[in-house]
Protein backbone atom coordinates (compact mmCIF):
# COMPACT_ATOMS: atom_id res chain seq x y z
CA UNK A 1 0.00 0.00 0.00
CA UNK A 2 1.45 3.17 -0.93
CA UNK A 3 0.60 5.52 2.11
CA UNK A 4 -2.98 7.12 2.46
CA UNK A 5 -4.14 10.02 0.93
CA UNK A 6 -5.83 12.27 2.48
CA UNK A 7 -5.37 15.02 -0.32
CA UNK A 8 -7.67 13.02 -2.86
CA UNK A 9 -10.38 13.22 0.48
CA UNK A 10 -9.95 17.17 0.81
CA UNK A 11 -10.22 17.93 -2.90
CA UNK A 12 -13.69 15.99 -3.36
CA UNK A 13 -15.09 16.08 -0.06
CA UNK A 14 -17.64 19.63 -1.10
CA UNK A 15 -18.42 17.48 -3.96
CA UNK A 16 -19.47 14.27 -1.91
CA UNK A 17 -21.64 16.13 0.11
CA UNK A 18 -23.27 19.13 -2.01
CA UNK A 19 -24.22 16.29 -4.35
CA UNK A 20 -23.99 13.03 -2.46
CA UNK A 21 -24.92 13.13 1.23
CA UNK A 22 -27.83 15.82 0.08
CA UNK A 23 -29.05 13.30 -2.50
CA UNK A 24 -28.89 10.67 0.53
CA UNK A 25 -30.71 12.58 2.50
CA UNK A 26 -33.93 14.16 0.66
CA UNK A 27 -33.97 10.09 -0.98
CA UNK A 28 -34.00 8.97 2.75
CA UNK A 29 -36.37 11.62 4.19
CA UNK A 30 -38.77 11.57 0.80
CA UNK A 31 -38.65 7.74 1.82
CA UNK A 32 -39.65 8.22 5.36
CA UNK A 33 -42.47 10.21 5.17
CA UNK A 34 -44.31 8.41 2.11
CA UNK A 35 -43.17 5.14 4.02
CA UNK A 36 -44.63 5.86 6.89
CA UNK A 37 -47.90 7.47 5.49
CA UNK A 38 -48.32 4.10 3.05
CA UNK A 39 -46.89 1.70 6.12
CA UNK A 40 -49.76 2.96 8.18
CA UNK A 41 -52.45 3.23 5.93
CA UNK A 42 -51.15 -0.80 4.84
CA UNK A 43 -51.00 -2.01 8.55
CA UNK A 44 -55.18 -0.38 8.93
CA UNK A 45 -55.96 -2.57 6.11
CA UNK A 46 -54.06 -5.62 7.37
CA UNK A 47 -55.80 -5.31 10.47
CA UNK A 48 -59.28 -4.44 8.56
CA UNK A 49 -62.29 -6.87 9.25
CA UNK A 50 -62.93 -6.90 5.42
CA UNK A 51 -61.38 -10.09 4.22
CA UNK A 52 -59.85 -8.57 0.48
CA UNK A 53 -58.83 -5.70 1.81
CA UNK A 54 -56.49 -7.55 4.61
CA UNK A 55 -55.20 -10.27 1.97
CA UNK A 56 -54.42 -7.26 -0.21
CA UNK A 57 -52.15 -5.64 1.93
CA UNK A 58 -51.03 -9.00 3.55
CA UNK A 59 -49.48 -10.18 -0.17
CA UNK A 60 -48.22 -7.09 -0.31
CA UNK A 61 -46.37 -6.77 2.74
CA UNK A 62 -45.20 -10.58 2.33
CA UNK A 63 -44.15 -9.88 -1.34
CA UNK A 64 -42.27 -6.98 -0.72
CA UNK A 65 -40.60 -8.58 2.61
CA UNK A 66 -39.74 -11.99 1.05
CA UNK A 67 -37.37 -10.40 -2.24
CA UNK A 68 -33.84 -8.73 -1.71
CA UNK A 69 -34.09 -4.67 -1.83
CA UNK A 70 -31.55 -4.61 -4.87
CA UNK A 71 -34.51 -6.68 -6.70
CA UNK A 72 -36.84 -4.77 -5.52
CA UNK A 73 -34.75 -1.63 -7.09
CA UNK A 74 -34.28 -3.14 -10.63
CA UNK A 75 -37.96 -3.63 -10.83
CA UNK A 76 -39.11 -0.53 -10.39
CA UNK A 77 -36.30 1.01 -12.17
CA UNK A 78 -37.90 -0.88 -15.19
CA UNK A 79 -41.46 -0.95 -14.04
CA UNK A 80 -41.71 2.78 -13.13
CA UNK A 81 -42.07 4.23 -16.60
CA UNK A 82 -44.48 1.87 -17.87
CA UNK A 83 -46.22 2.64 -14.83
CA UNK A 84 -45.94 6.47 -15.47
CA UNK A 85 -46.61 5.57 -19.32
CA UNK A 86 -49.93 3.94 -18.32
CA UNK A 87 -51.07 6.96 -15.64
CA UNK A 88 -50.55 9.63 -18.31
CA UNK A 89 -52.14 7.42 -20.98
CA UNK A 90 -48.84 7.39 -23.17
CA UNK A 91 -48.15 5.08 -26.05
CA UNK A 92 -44.51 5.15 -24.45
CA UNK A 93 -42.69 4.59 -21.47
CA UNK A 94 -41.90 7.60 -20.07
CA UNK A 95 -38.46 8.60 -19.15
CA UNK A 96 -37.92 8.97 -15.30
CA UNK A 97 -34.86 9.87 -13.63
CA UNK A 98 -32.82 7.90 -11.06
CA UNK A 99 -33.68 10.05 -8.30
CA UNK A 100 -37.39 9.68 -8.62
CA UNK A 101 -36.94 5.99 -9.33
CA UNK A 102 -35.30 5.50 -6.45
CA UNK A 103 -37.67 7.79 -4.35
CA UNK A 104 -41.12 5.54 -5.36
CA UNK A 105 -38.58 2.08 -4.85
CA UNK A 106 -37.67 2.94 -1.15
CA UNK A 107 -41.32 4.69 -0.55
CA UNK A 108 -43.13 1.29 -1.68
CA UNK A 109 -40.48 -0.65 -0.35
CA UNK A 110 -39.98 0.96 3.06
CA UNK A 111 -43.55 0.88 3.25
CA UNK A 112 -43.73 -2.65 4.31
CA UNK A 113 -41.72 -2.90 6.94
CA UNK A 114 -42.97 0.31 8.30
CA UNK A 115 -46.63 -1.32 7.87
CA UNK A 116 -45.67 -4.14 10.35
CA UNK A 117 -44.39 -1.65 12.86
CA UNK A 118 -47.57 0.10 13.12
CA UNK A 119 -49.42 -2.91 12.86
CA UNK A 120 -47.75 -3.94 16.34
CA UNK A 121 -48.23 -0.27 17.43
CA UNK A 122 -51.82 -0.56 16.74
CA UNK A 123 -52.30 -3.81 17.83
CA UNK A 124 -50.48 -2.68 21.34
CA UNK A 125 -53.51 -0.29 22.22
CA UNK A 126 -56.37 -1.36 24.34
CA UNK A 127 -59.51 -2.18 22.59
CA UNK A 128 -61.33 0.25 24.71
CA UNK A 129 -59.49 2.94 23.64
CA UNK A 130 -61.45 2.20 20.31
CA UNK A 131 -64.94 0.91 22.12
CA UNK A 132 -64.62 4.09 23.97
CA UNK A 133 -64.16 6.44 21.03
CA UNK A 134 -67.25 4.68 19.28
CA UNK A 135 -69.30 4.81 22.55
CA UNK A 136 -68.74 8.63 22.34
CA UNK A 137 -69.47 8.60 18.55
CA UNK A 138 -66.56 9.27 16.76
CA UNK A 139 -66.43 7.25 13.03
CA UNK A 140 -63.53 4.91 12.36
CA UNK A 141 -61.83 7.57 10.62
CA UNK A 142 -62.04 9.99 13.62
CA UNK A 143 -61.06 6.99 15.94
CA UNK A 144 -58.42 5.83 14.45
CA UNK A 145 -56.88 9.39 13.75
CA UNK A 146 -57.31 10.84 17.15
CA UNK A 147 -57.30 8.22 19.42
CA UNK A 148 -55.50 5.14 18.19
CA UNK A 149 -53.20 6.08 15.53
CA UNK A 150 -50.89 9.11 17.97
CA UNK A 151 -50.74 6.62 20.80
CA UNK A 152 -49.56 4.23 18.41
CA UNK A 153 -47.31 6.32 16.89
CA UNK A 154 -45.91 7.63 20.12
CA UNK A 155 -45.11 3.89 21.06
CA UNK A 156 -43.85 2.83 18.00
CA UNK A 157 -41.26 5.97 17.77
CA UNK A 158 -38.30 4.64 18.70
CA UNK A 159 -38.77 1.57 16.46
CA UNK A 160 -39.96 3.99 12.99
CA UNK A 161 -36.85 6.00 13.97
CA UNK A 162 -34.27 2.82 13.94
CA UNK A 163 -36.05 1.92 10.33
CA UNK A 164 -35.35 5.42 9.38
CA UNK A 165 -31.68 4.99 10.36
CA UNK A 166 -31.66 1.57 8.44
CA UNK A 167 -33.11 3.34 5.56
CA UNK A 168 -30.81 5.81 5.40
CA UNK A 169 -28.12 3.07 5.35
CA UNK A 170 -29.83 1.34 2.53
CA UNK A 171 -30.80 4.00 0.53
CA UNK A 172 -26.48 3.34 -0.44
CA UNK A 173 -27.68 0.59 -3.01
CA UNK A 174 -28.99 3.27 -5.20
CA UNK A 175 -25.92 2.73 -6.53
CA UNK A 176 -26.96 -0.61 -8.52
CA UNK A 177 -28.84 1.96 -10.64
CA UNK A 178 -25.96 4.36 -11.20
CA UNK A 179 -27.41 7.39 -9.17
CA UNK A 180 -25.05 9.84 -7.41
CA UNK A 181 -25.47 9.23 -3.87
CA UNK A 182 -23.26 9.83 -1.38
CA UNK A 183 -21.35 6.21 -2.29
CA UNK A 184 -22.28 6.52 -5.94
CA UNK A 185 -20.57 10.12 -6.15
CA UNK A 186 -17.24 8.45 -3.92
CA UNK A 187 -17.01 5.65 -6.48
CA UNK A 188 -16.90 7.98 -9.14
CA UNK A 189 -13.87 10.21 -7.12
CA UNK A 190 -12.36 6.68 -6.36
CA UNK A 191 -12.87 5.51 -9.63
CA UNK A 192 -11.51 8.47 -11.97
CA UNK A 193 -8.40 9.20 -9.53
CA UNK A 194 -7.69 5.45 -8.43
CA UNK A 195 -8.17 5.71 -4.91
CA UNK A 196 -10.25 3.49 -3.64
CA UNK A 197 -9.06 2.70 -0.22
CA UNK A 198 -9.18 6.16 0.83
CA UNK A 199 -12.78 6.96 -0.68
CA UNK A 200 -14.21 3.64 0.51
CA UNK A 201 -12.53 4.25 3.93
CA UNK A 202 -13.74 8.26 4.43
CA UNK A 203 -17.39 6.88 3.21
CA UNK A 204 -17.34 3.83 6.08
CA UNK A 205 -16.70 6.46 8.48
CA UNK A 206 -19.03 8.91 7.50
CA UNK A 207 -21.90 6.80 7.39
CA UNK A 208 -20.54 4.93 10.98
CA UNK A 209 -20.58 8.63 12.51
CA UNK A 210 -24.29 9.60 11.35
CA UNK A 211 -26.00 6.08 12.16
CA UNK A 212 -24.16 5.86 15.28
CA UNK A 213 -25.07 9.82 16.30
CA UNK A 214 -28.47 9.19 15.23
CA UNK A 215 -29.03 5.57 17.01
CA UNK A 216 -27.37 7.18 20.32
CA UNK A 217 -30.00 9.32 19.87
CA UNK A 218 -32.92 7.11 19.25
CA UNK A 219 -31.71 5.26 22.48
CA UNK A 220 -31.42 8.22 24.37
CA UNK A 221 -35.28 8.96 23.37
CA UNK A 222 -36.18 5.26 24.19
CA UNK A 223 -34.88 6.15 27.62
CA UNK A 224 -36.87 9.17 28.35
CA UNK A 225 -40.45 7.38 26.59
CA UNK A 226 -40.33 4.58 29.09
CA UNK A 227 -39.85 6.54 31.93
CA UNK A 228 -43.02 8.22 30.96
CA UNK A 229 -44.61 5.34 30.88
CA UNK B 1 -49.66 -1.57 -19.70
CA UNK B 2 -48.33 -2.58 -22.82
CA UNK B 3 -45.74 -5.18 -22.35
CA UNK B 4 -45.51 -8.11 -24.76
CA UNK B 5 -44.89 -11.09 -22.78
CA UNK B 6 -42.26 -13.78 -23.83
CA UNK B 7 -42.07 -16.26 -21.92
CA UNK B 8 -40.12 -18.72 -23.94
CA UNK B 9 -37.12 -16.64 -23.61
CA UNK B 10 -36.37 -18.80 -20.39
CA UNK B 11 -35.69 -21.80 -22.84
CA UNK B 12 -33.93 -19.67 -24.90
CA UNK B 13 -29.86 -20.30 -24.60
CA UNK B 14 -27.67 -17.77 -22.72
CA UNK B 15 -24.88 -16.02 -24.80
CA UNK B 16 -22.61 -18.14 -22.05
CA UNK B 17 -23.84 -21.39 -23.92
CA UNK B 18 -23.65 -23.18 -20.47
CA UNK B 19 -27.42 -23.77 -21.30
CA UNK B 20 -31.50 -22.13 -21.52
CA UNK B 21 -31.70 -18.51 -18.97
CA UNK B 22 -33.59 -21.21 -16.83
CA UNK B 23 -30.70 -23.44 -15.74
CA UNK B 24 -28.40 -19.83 -15.75
CA UNK B 25 -30.54 -18.25 -13.06
CA UNK B 26 -31.01 -22.03 -11.28
CA UNK B 27 -27.52 -22.00 -10.91
CA UNK B 28 -27.15 -18.55 -9.81
CA UNK B 29 -29.85 -19.64 -6.89
CA UNK B 30 -27.11 -21.82 -5.96
CA UNK B 31 -24.81 -19.31 -5.70
CA UNK B 32 -26.89 -17.45 -3.60
CA UNK B 33 -27.32 -20.54 -1.82
CA UNK B 34 -23.42 -21.31 -1.13
CA UNK B 35 -23.10 -17.13 -0.34
CA UNK B 36 -25.55 -17.42 2.31
CA UNK B 37 -24.85 -20.76 3.91
CA UNK B 38 -21.39 -20.41 4.04
CA UNK B 39 -21.86 -16.88 5.63
CA UNK B 40 -24.40 -18.15 8.27
CA UNK B 41 -21.83 -20.47 9.41
CA UNK B 42 -19.31 -17.38 10.37
CA UNK B 43 -22.63 -15.78 11.48
CA UNK B 44 -23.89 -18.33 14.11
CA UNK B 45 -20.02 -19.22 15.40
CA UNK B 46 -18.93 -14.74 16.07
CA UNK B 47 -22.34 -14.13 16.55
CA UNK B 48 -22.56 -16.98 19.46
CA UNK B 49 -19.66 -16.29 21.08
CA UNK B 50 -19.69 -12.04 20.75
CA UNK B 51 -23.21 -12.42 22.30
CA UNK B 52 -22.65 -14.51 25.07
CA UNK B 53 -19.43 -12.17 26.08
CA UNK B 54 -21.84 -9.41 26.28
CA UNK B 55 -23.54 -10.55 29.23
CA UNK B 56 -20.95 -11.77 31.19
CA UNK B 57 -19.82 -9.87 34.26
CA UNK B 58 -16.51 -9.14 32.00
CA UNK B 59 -16.60 -5.06 31.85
CA UNK B 60 -13.88 -5.43 29.01
CA UNK B 61 -15.31 -8.05 27.34
CA UNK B 62 -19.03 -6.27 27.24
CA UNK B 63 -17.29 -3.29 25.91
CA UNK B 64 -15.72 -5.28 23.18
CA UNK B 65 -18.79 -7.09 22.29
CA UNK B 66 -20.31 -3.42 22.24
CA UNK B 67 -17.43 -2.04 20.22
CA UNK B 68 -17.82 -4.92 17.84
CA UNK B 69 -21.34 -4.68 17.12
CA UNK B 70 -21.83 -0.86 16.88
CA UNK B 71 -19.06 -0.74 13.84
CA UNK B 72 -20.61 -3.34 11.85
CA UNK B 73 -23.96 -2.32 12.52
CA UNK B 74 -23.84 1.38 11.05
CA UNK B 75 -21.86 0.95 8.37
CA UNK B 76 -24.23 0.68 5.01
CA UNK B 77 -23.66 -3.37 3.44
CA UNK B 78 -22.90 -2.27 -0.07
CA UNK B 79 -19.64 0.05 1.74
CA UNK B 80 -18.88 -3.09 3.74
CA UNK B 81 -18.36 -5.44 0.74
CA UNK B 82 -16.37 -2.92 -0.95
CA UNK B 83 -14.43 -2.44 1.91
CA UNK B 84 -13.60 -6.14 1.81
CA UNK B 85 -13.44 -6.28 -2.10
CA UNK B 86 -11.41 -3.32 -2.98
CA UNK B 87 -9.54 -2.28 0.70
CA UNK B 88 -8.67 -5.27 2.78
CA UNK B 89 -6.57 -7.10 0.21
CA UNK B 90 -4.73 -3.81 0.34
CA UNK B 91 -4.09 -3.57 3.85
CA UNK B 92 -3.06 -6.88 4.00
CA UNK B 93 0.67 -8.01 3.83
CA UNK B 94 1.30 -7.67 -0.14
CA UNK B 95 1.59 -11.74 -0.68
CA UNK B 96 -1.54 -12.63 0.93
CA UNK B 97 -3.27 -9.58 -0.70
CA UNK B 98 -2.15 -10.48 -4.29
CA UNK B 99 -3.32 -13.86 -3.80
CA UNK B 100 -6.93 -13.19 -2.76
CA UNK B 101 -6.60 -10.70 -5.90
CA UNK B 102 -5.60 -13.14 -8.30
CA UNK B 103 -8.03 -15.53 -7.36
CA UNK B 104 -10.09 -16.66 -10.04
CA UNK B 105 -13.20 -15.87 -11.05
CA UNK B 106 -15.91 -16.41 -9.02
CA UNK B 107 -13.74 -17.27 -6.15
CA UNK B 108 -12.07 -13.67 -5.99
CA UNK B 109 -15.82 -12.33 -5.21
CA UNK B 110 -16.80 -15.32 -3.30
CA UNK B 111 -14.84 -15.28 -0.47
CA UNK B 112 -14.70 -11.32 0.48
CA UNK B 113 -18.73 -11.54 0.03
CA UNK B 114 -19.01 -14.74 2.36
CA UNK B 115 -16.33 -13.02 5.03
CA UNK B 116 -18.55 -10.00 4.40
CA UNK B 117 -22.04 -10.97 5.07
CA UNK B 118 -21.00 -13.64 7.54
CA UNK B 119 -19.82 -10.74 9.84
CA UNK B 120 -22.55 -8.17 8.88
CA UNK B 121 -25.02 -11.41 10.01
CA UNK B 122 -22.92 -12.17 13.32
CA UNK B 123 -24.02 -8.47 14.57
CA UNK B 124 -27.10 -9.75 14.22
CA UNK B 125 -27.15 -13.06 15.38
CA UNK B 126 -24.89 -11.54 18.50
CA UNK B 127 -28.01 -9.49 19.37
CA UNK B 128 -30.47 -12.04 19.54
CA UNK B 129 -27.78 -14.59 21.75
CA UNK B 130 -27.61 -11.67 23.71
CA UNK B 131 -31.61 -11.27 24.51
CA UNK B 132 -32.06 -15.57 24.49
CA UNK B 133 -29.79 -15.45 27.42
CA UNK B 134 -31.27 -12.65 28.90
CA UNK B 135 -34.72 -13.26 29.15
CA UNK B 136 -34.05 -16.42 31.20
CA UNK B 137 -34.96 -16.38 34.22
CA UNK B 138 -32.27 -14.95 36.64
CA UNK B 139 -32.57 -18.17 38.73
CA UNK B 140 -30.89 -20.85 35.87
CA UNK B 141 -27.58 -19.02 36.15
CA UNK B 142 -27.63 -18.94 40.09
CA UNK B 143 -28.47 -22.55 39.83
CA UNK B 144 -26.04 -24.28 37.81
CA UNK B 145 -23.31 -22.15 40.15
CA UNK B 146 -25.11 -23.50 43.23
CA UNK B 147 -24.75 -27.20 41.35
CA UNK B 148 -20.96 -26.54 41.74
CA UNK B 149 -21.08 -25.58 37.82
CA UNK B 150 -17.90 -23.11 36.52
CA UNK B 151 -19.37 -20.01 34.94
CA UNK B 152 -18.63 -21.62 31.43
CA UNK B 153 -20.27 -25.11 32.11
CA UNK B 154 -23.48 -23.59 33.66
CA UNK B 155 -22.83 -21.06 29.72
CA UNK B 156 -22.41 -24.15 27.42
CA UNK B 157 -24.47 -26.79 30.01
CA UNK B 158 -27.48 -24.42 31.05
CA UNK B 159 -27.81 -21.39 30.10
CA UNK B 160 -27.20 -21.14 25.81
CA UNK B 161 -28.82 -24.63 25.43
CA UNK B 162 -32.01 -22.96 26.45
CA UNK B 163 -31.46 -19.51 24.74
CA UNK B 164 -31.13 -21.19 21.49
CA UNK B 165 -33.88 -22.94 21.92
CA UNK B 166 -36.07 -19.68 22.26
CA UNK B 167 -34.28 -17.59 19.84
CA UNK B 168 -34.92 -19.78 17.00
CA UNK B 169 -37.85 -18.24 15.48
CA UNK B 170 -36.30 -15.00 14.85
CA UNK B 171 -32.95 -16.83 13.90
CA UNK B 172 -34.97 -17.77 11.11
CA UNK B 173 -35.96 -14.39 9.57
CA UNK B 174 -32.16 -13.56 10.00
CA UNK B 175 -31.36 -16.25 7.99
CA UNK B 176 -33.55 -15.30 5.05
CA UNK B 177 -31.97 -11.79 5.09
CA UNK B 178 -28.42 -13.40 4.53
CA UNK B 179 -30.03 -15.14 1.88
CA UNK B 180 -31.78 -11.51 0.40
CA UNK B 181 -28.62 -9.62 1.80
CA UNK B 182 -26.26 -11.68 -0.39
CA UNK B 183 -27.68 -10.05 -3.35
CA UNK B 184 -25.69 -7.10 -2.62
CA UNK B 185 -23.07 -9.32 -3.79
CA UNK B 186 -23.48 -8.31 -7.24
CA UNK B 187 -22.06 -5.08 -6.53
CA UNK B 188 -18.66 -6.83 -6.30
CA UNK B 189 -19.39 -9.29 -9.24
CA UNK B 190 -20.70 -12.37 -8.03
CA UNK B 191 -23.31 -13.40 -9.87
CA UNK B 192 -25.74 -15.17 -7.98
CA UNK B 193 -29.50 -14.94 -8.60
CA UNK B 194 -29.75 -11.53 -8.20
CA UNK B 195 -26.81 -10.70 -10.54
CA UNK B 196 -28.02 -13.06 -12.93
CA UNK B 197 -31.86 -12.05 -13.65
CA UNK B 198 -29.89 -8.22 -14.10
CA UNK B 199 -27.27 -10.27 -16.60
CA UNK B 200 -30.10 -12.07 -18.20
CA UNK B 201 -31.70 -9.21 -18.72
CA UNK B 202 -29.21 -7.38 -20.75
CA UNK B 203 -28.39 -10.25 -22.74
CA UNK B 204 -31.99 -11.01 -23.58
CA UNK B 205 -33.77 -7.50 -23.90
CA UNK B 206 -36.87 -9.28 -21.34
CA UNK B 207 -36.84 -7.15 -18.48
CA UNK B 208 -39.79 -8.71 -16.68
CA UNK B 209 -39.68 -11.92 -17.56
CA UNK B 210 -35.98 -11.78 -15.95
CA UNK B 211 -37.07 -10.30 -12.99
CA UNK B 212 -40.24 -12.40 -12.65
CA UNK B 213 -38.52 -15.02 -12.73
CA UNK B 214 -35.85 -14.55 -10.22
CA UNK B 215 -38.87 -13.15 -8.04
CA UNK B 216 -40.71 -16.34 -7.94
CA UNK B 217 -37.53 -18.52 -7.14
CA UNK B 218 -37.03 -16.00 -4.27
CA UNK B 219 -40.31 -16.96 -3.14
CA UNK B 220 -40.11 -20.53 -3.24
CA UNK B 221 -36.73 -20.40 -1.57
CA UNK B 222 -38.29 -18.54 1.16
CA UNK B 223 -41.29 -20.74 1.22
CA UNK B 224 -39.06 -23.65 1.65
CA UNK B 225 -36.92 -22.47 4.27
CA UNK B 226 -40.18 -21.22 6.72
CA UNK B 227 -41.65 -24.83 5.96
CA UNK B 228 -38.55 -26.50 7.21
CA UNK B 229 -38.02 -24.28 9.99
CA UNK B 230 -41.33 -24.40 11.16
CA UNK B 231 -40.92 -27.85 11.70
CA UNK B 232 -37.55 -27.50 13.36
CA UNK B 233 -38.71 -24.91 15.61
CA UNK B 234 -41.83 -27.08 16.52
CA UNK B 235 -39.66 -30.05 17.21
CA UNK B 236 -37.20 -27.81 20.30
CA UNK B 237 -39.72 -25.70 21.49
CA UNK B 238 -38.95 -25.56 25.54
CA UNK B 239 -42.29 -27.10 26.42
CA UNK B 240 -43.69 -24.92 28.90
CA UNK B 241 -42.84 -21.63 27.20
CA UNK B 242 -45.51 -19.18 25.39
CA UNK B 243 -43.84 -18.17 22.29
CA UNK B 244 -44.11 -14.77 22.57
CA UNK B 245 -44.26 -12.97 19.41
CA UNK B 246 -41.46 -10.75 20.14
CA UNK B 247 -41.17 -7.06 20.52
CA UNK B 248 -41.49 -5.62 16.91
CA UNK B 249 -38.24 -4.68 15.33
CA UNK B 250 -36.60 -2.61 12.87
CA UNK B 251 -35.00 -4.53 9.99
CA UNK B 252 -34.19 -5.66 6.95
Amino acid sequence: MSGFDFDVIQRSWVYLFREGMSFTLTLTALAMAGGIVFGTLLAMMRLSSMKPVSMFAGAYVNLMRSIPLVLVIFWFFFLVPYIGAWVIDAKEPIKVGAFWSAAITFTMFEAAYYCEIMRAGIQSIPRGQVWSGYALGLDYWQTMARIVLPQAFRNMLPVLLTQTIILFQDTSLVYVISATDFLGAAAKVANRDYRLVEMYSFVAVVYFVVSYGLSSLVRRLQDRIAIVK
Amino acid sequence: MNYNWHWKVLLETEPGGTGTYLHYLIVGLGWTLATALAAWVIALAIGALVGTLRTTPLKWAVRMGNLYVEIFRNVPLIVQMFLWFFVVPELLPKGLGDWIKQMPPPWSSYLPAVLCLGIFTSVRVAEQVRAGINSLPRGQRMAGIAMGLTEAQTYLTVTLPQAFRIILPPLTSEFMNVIKNSSVALTIGLLELTGRARAMQEFSFRVFEAFTAATVIYLLTNLIVVVLMRALEKKVRVPGLIVAAGAPQAGH
